[in-house]
């Protein structure tokens, strides 16, 4: 589909993978425009489904689906799990699931035209590659954990249920904001 | 009823839904890549207020989702009771977005912004997603050791207008405030931190700006639909229901059900608390009609298996809780026929506290009690396996329009 469309756009030259991939960088849009068609699409995903946006409860049932496949037993077990992949449940068979798939697939085509397709690191000046993948997963660590105890990320919770208005999700928003600005200036080095 | 939204159930097969669920996503995926989602320097900039570009999309989304959510629904397209409200559990809440705090600085990214890094070939966001997988693995390996800390502070669905106890359009409207300042101190810090110049920015933001706030008036002055509103719509398909007697079961229908282990049955007593005390079906819950639009929420939380059913001596008080909560699309709700007199007249035989009078009046006791012993009767519940009821089932389970589980399920 969008070799398509691409190759519609450069109608005058042959159609080529590596300019499609060597496209010129775009800068990204005004934040104000860029977050009203956030709110366009969380909006629609209420009005059409009833269900806001997720993410980390994809990933999540991405974990429960594969320890089903190797430790069926102890997911059968452990109650937290039993309610997603227990007996015959099938931990994918969850709205979340082609939510997660698309935004990794909206993610992709948007870098892609906009030539952002970069195999980069993204990091501060001052530490280095791998000290920057370590402290990735460990704050990917730290934000799956919290997240699965606030039943919700910052899409789940922070956009979804701020846009409904649910009180607990107003209070989750400024403790997410709290704690990142509570610890910023200790790893000031990792960023500036 | 509101068309929106949709009966995805009914409307669509189950790989349709799935494409609608993906499609939402891409324009999720879209959004935030364009925002610059997809790069964690550019995340991380807001802890050092250099650039608040984490703070400008999040709040404009949600006000601009919030506005037309609110818009719909005063206008009448979209119920706001069936659409998934996050249910609050405090502290829970509280400790998990501290957590995620210090995650969001470390790493770099949430859950669905290293999707997008991820997406674009970043490779922080590869491992930041990869940490989050090992998270969550390692919360769902730990949480027993804390359930009663994870489930505590439950208060359901709990909404803002709710708690500053004001109307949801004065609540809208005070969001976009609140937001707009928050733009303003943004562009302040920007201007002080990061030595960007607001004047430099688009001046389209003011028209925006303005365009919301007019939406939020609009959201108060129209208000939300209330109770009797929402009957209007429905009144016709539903009083044609109540006048075929299509909802009202048969006490050996509500026995039957109670020992029906695949339905999940909930039974409303709306009478008065003297006649509850006299004598009531064991496990019924008593509710007073005026608080039954608030408590409507809090029955579409139940399993999508329940039935509802509603009783009162007669049947007059019952028939105007079913309204109620018909209104309020509460989904699979029934009415004991002829109220607890019927019930009494079935299975008190047994029961020598309780005699049989003539009392003359609507929705009125037609035995007496020796003694208020509530639900310690016989009748209270019965042994389904002692009688021998014949009647017509009307119970259906349908299901419901609304969502089943929240977004991080």
């Amino acid at each position: 589909m969008t070799t398509a469309t691409q190759q519609l756009k450069n109608k005058k030259q042959p159609f080529s993978l590596s300019r499609l991939l060597k496209r010129e960088e775009k800068p990204y849009v005004n934040p104000y425009l860029g977050g009203v068609l956030l709110g366009v699409v969380l909006f629609l995903a209420f009005f059409l489904t009833g269900n806001g946006l997720g993410a980390s409860g994809g990933l999540n049932r991405l974990t429960v689906f594969v320890e089903d496949i190797f430790v069926p037993e102890h997911v059968d077990r452990t109650s937290y799990l039993l309610t997603m992949a227990g007996g015959d449940r099938n931990a994918l068979d969850n709205w979340v699931v082609p939510v997660v798939f698309g935004t990794i697939a909206g993610g992709f085509i948007s870098g892609l035209l906009n030539g952002r397709l970069k195999m980069t690191t993204g990091k501060g000046p001052r530490i280095s590659v791998r000290m920057r993948w370590f402290l990735a997963f460990a704050g990917g660590a730290f934000m799956g954990y919290g997240a699965r105890l606030a039943r919700g990320c910052t899409s789940g919770q922070a956009l979804s249920g701020g846009a409904t208005l649910s009180v607990g999700s107003w209070v989750f928003m400024f403790a997410v904001f709290a704690g990142a600005y509570a610890l910023a200036y200790f790893v000031r080095k990792a960023w500036n | 009823m509101s068309p929106f939204p949709l009966p995805l159930t009914e409307l669509f097969t189950p790989f349709g839904q799935i494409l609608i669920y993906f499609i939402i996503g891409l324009g999720f995926g879209i959004a935030l890549e364009i925002s610059g989602f997809g790069s964690s320097p550019k995340l991380a900039a807001q802890f050092y207020f250099k650039e608040m570009t984490v703070l400008k999309v999040m709040f404009t989304a949600i006000v601009t989702a919030m506005v037309l959510i609110f818009l719909a629904s005063a206008v009448g397209l979209l119920d706001y009771n069936l659409i998934w409200v996050n249910p609050t559990y405090l502290w829970p809440g509280i400790v998990g977005g501290l957590i995620m705090g210090v995650g969001f600085i470390i790493g770099g990214f949430c859950p669905g912004t290293s999707l997008v890094g991820l997406a674009t070939f970043k490779l922080d966001g590869l491992f930041f997603t990869l940490g989050s997988l090992f998270g969550i693995f390692a919360f769902g390996e730990t949480v027993g050791l804390f359930d009663e800390f994870y489930n505590s502070s439950y208060m359901g669905r709990f909404t803002l207008p709710e708690f500053f106890g004001l109307p949801t359009g004065v609540v809208v409207l005070l969001v976009v405030f609140m937001a707009l300042f928050m733009f303003w101190g943004s562009e302040q810090l920007e201007r002080i931190f990061g030595g960007k110049d607001p004047k430099k920015a688009p001046k389209l933001r003011y028209a925006g700006a303005g365009v919301l706030t007019m939406a939020a008036v609009a959201v108060m002055v129209i208000g939300q639909p209330t109770t009797a509103d929402r009957w209007n719509v429905i009144s016709a398909e539903k009083e044609q229901l109540l006048q075929d007697r299509a909802v009202q079961i048969h006490p050996g229908e509500l026995l039957a059900t109670m020992h029906e282990h695949k339905v999940n049955l909930v039974m409303l007593d709306v009478r008065s608390e003297a006649d509850y005390n006299l004598f009531h079906i064991r496990d019924a819950r008593r509710v007073d009609i005026e608080t039954l639009p608030e408590l409507a929420p809090e029955l579409l939380l139940e399993p999508s298996n329940t039935v509802f059913v509603l009783m009162s001596n007669g049947e007059t008080a019952a028939t105007e809780a079913w309204k109620v909560l018909a209104a309020e699309s509460v989904p699979n709700i029934y009415i004991l026929e002829g109220g607890i007199n019927a019930w009494l007249a079935v299975f008190a035989e047994e029961d020598q506290g309780i005699q049989s009078v003539s009392v003359s009046g609507d929705d009125r006791y037609q035995f007496i009690f020796n003694a208020a012993l509530g639900s310690s009767y016989h009748a209270a519940r019965p042994h389904p396996e002692d009688y021998q009821l014949e009647y017509i089932p009307k119970i259906q389970l349908q299901n419901r329009k609304g969502p089943s589980g929240g977004g991080c399920g």
